[in-house]
């Protein structure tokens, strides 16, 4: 923990907020910008640092703030399949493509994102996982459908349920009035890729200062080895996979022979 | 103790994977098969997309296969022409499986007929192996010999034109059924995950008479190549075999062998073919009630492209 809070203080990353008001200005640091998964790898939390400082700094503060922070992930098209019962058996009759929806999107808060501002503008600002835009691919149009439309409420649900979706109205703290920290969960499950971490802050209902941050989730080692290995060389790791077996169930006979 | 497995792209206890392979290898050590239609469906059950699962437990078969025809071979109780000519027929077979393999993944597929064709198989194979053990066994309480030997019998299969003589298992058959069989099981195997080992024994036995013999070292050479061939196109054109996952498996899984091949020694055949036809019926009759129960979720989602 010590290490990582040097390592925090070591590495502060300014950003300065657009924010339409821009009497604030958001100051974020992340744990760690790199999370490796290794072969022992089972989950991480990274943790995202904060303050709220006045830009200009002559002008005021406007406390009580909120803070919400969304985590995307690498975009992928995911199919959504639904399935039902078709002479006595239950198949697959409908699916939907969500195209480049985001792999891994955590919605984080100090209190539930509808109690933070109107619904009008989280849905403009896409804020939480209700308001997010899921585009699916309808004939040859794509389009977001209302957020109760059975396939993306679906879609959501099992994401949710794989760890991967989250909206969590506890992961962000305010210590102080205008400090604050956010705790993001990685799932073992966590796709590799580049993150966006986009923070926005609220008052009164309306976004007064937002920043940007990014971290990146790598294999690495062996496992990106492999994963390399079975992703460009097909053939030769298929070969080399059956030599193994080969060389295991020649190893074991050799062993176990009793003469 | 958890490892991340870098394809299946999810961590699992080594031990818990080690565990399954022991125990599905002493079962295949035991009754001569390659077990895959248990492994895959445990696969699944901890997770792992069938896809992944069939796709992996194909090298897990080859390992433990190559361990069971080694030590066939010593014994001389292999027939190699005839498993030759099973594979010329068995190559083509799961490459054809392979195929269909891929264009059923892309038509959202995939699980329904992996699922049907468990069920068919296991449950008709299963019921048939229940059925032949249990007169086999009532037949010896009445004093009478195990097996009944019909050495004139001839069916119409022995009709075909293409004969050929294949010494060690002294018979006298068309190459027609012989091919027939190769790839009906290369076929399988490749879409099913499993050797096929429970299927061919008997095929072999009931359709061309081959002797007990020969009939288990032979069904094992001809389920090493199969799989070590399903391991590589599999490997080849959908990039899903595990190795990590594979190399826990099989090494789990040729332990197992070896000490369920000394328990199967021990037992008699025909109480041995009914607790085989028991297990892979009430494999099947798993995988009808996942099929015919409403799903809990009737959603599922599958991915197209990543990143």
């Amino acid at each position: 923990m010590m290490r990582r809070l040097i390592i925090i203080l070591a590495s502060v990353v300014l950003a300065c907020g657009a924010g339409p008001a821009a009497a604030e200005r958001l100051v974020v640091s992340l744990s760690n910008h790199r999370v490796a998964v290794t072969s022992n790898f089972i989950g991480e939390e990274l943790v995202l640092f904060g303050t709220v400082e006045p830009d200009p700094p002559t002008s005021a503060l406007r406390p009580p703030y909120d803070l919400v922070v969304t985590v995307t992930g690498p975009r992928e098209t995911i199919r959504t399949r639904r399935k039902q019962r078709m002479l006595g058996i239950w198949v697959n009759v409908d699916s939907r493509e969500f195209v480049s929806a985001p792999s891994y999107l955590a919605v984080l808060s100090n209190r539930p994102v509808s109690n933070i501002a109107s619904q009008d503008t989280l849905r403009r600002l896409q804020t939480g996982l209700d308001n997010f835009l899921l585009p699916q691919r309808i004939g040859v149009d794509v389009a977001d459908t209302v957020r109760d439309e059975p396939f993306r409420q679906a879609f959501v649900r099992l994401k949710t349920q794989q760890g991967l979706f989250r909206e969590s109205a506890t992961a962000v703290t305010f210590l102080t009035p205008t400090v604050f920290r956010a705790t993001i969960p990685m799932p073992a499950a966590v796709p590799t890729g580049t993150y966006n971490i986009d923070v926005g802050l609220f008052s009164g209902g309306v976004l007064v200062a937002r920043t940007n941050s990014a971290l990146e989730v790598i294999k690495a080692g062996f496992e990106q080895y492999v994963a390399d290995a079975a992703r460009e060389h097909g053939l030769l790791y298929g070969l080399a996979t059956a030599l193994m077996a080969l060389v295991i169930g020649w190893f074991a006979s050799v062993i176990f022979a009793k003469d | 103790m958890q490892i991340y497995l870098p394809i299946a792209d999810l961590p699992v206890n080594v031990f818990l994977v080690l565990g399954m392979g022991l125990a599905v290898g002493y079962i295949s050590g035991m009754f001569g098969i390659g077990g895959g239609f248990l492994m895959t469906p445990l696969l699944i059950f901890i997770g792992i997309s069938p896809a992944v699962a069939v796709a992996t437990v194909s090298s897990h078969i080859a390992a433990s296969s190559f361990t069971g025809a080694i030590s066939y071979w010593r014994r001389r109780a292999l027939d190699i022409a005839l498993a030759m000519m099973l594979l010329s027929a068995g190559i083509v077979g799961t490459a054809t499986g392979v195929w269909l393999f891929t264009e059923l993944r892309a038509l959202d597929q995939l699980d329904l007929l992996i699922g049907l064709s468990y069920v068919t198989l296991l449950t008709i194979v299963g019921a048939m192996m229940i059925y032949e053990s249990v007169r086999a066994i009532l037949r010896t309480r009445h004093g009478m010999p195990a097996t009944l030997r019909r050495p004139g019998s001839h069916t119409w299969l022995h009709g075909l034109p293409f004969k050929l003589r294949f010494k060690r298992s002294k018979i006298y058959v068309s190459a027609i059924p012989v091919w027939a069989i190769g790839f009906v099981i290369g076929f399988i195997g490749a879409i099913m995950g499993i050797g096929g080992g429970f299927l061919l024994v008997p095929m072999l036995i009931y359709f061309l008479r081959v002797p007990t013999a020969t009939v288990i070292g032979t069904s094992m050479v001809l389920t090493l190549v199969t799989m070590a061939s399903a391991t590589v196109m599999h490997a080849a054109t959908n990039h899903l075999v595990d190795a990590v996952l594979a190399l826990i498996l099989m090494v789990g899984g040729v332990i197992g062998a070896q000490f369920g091949a000394r328990t199967g020694q021990k037992m008699r055949g025909e109480r041995l073919r009914l607790l085989l036809g028991l297990l892979v019926f009430a494999v099947g009759c798993r995988f009808a009630y996942e099929l015919v129960v409403k799903p809990d979720d009737l959603y599922s989602l599958r991915y197209v492209t990543g990143g």
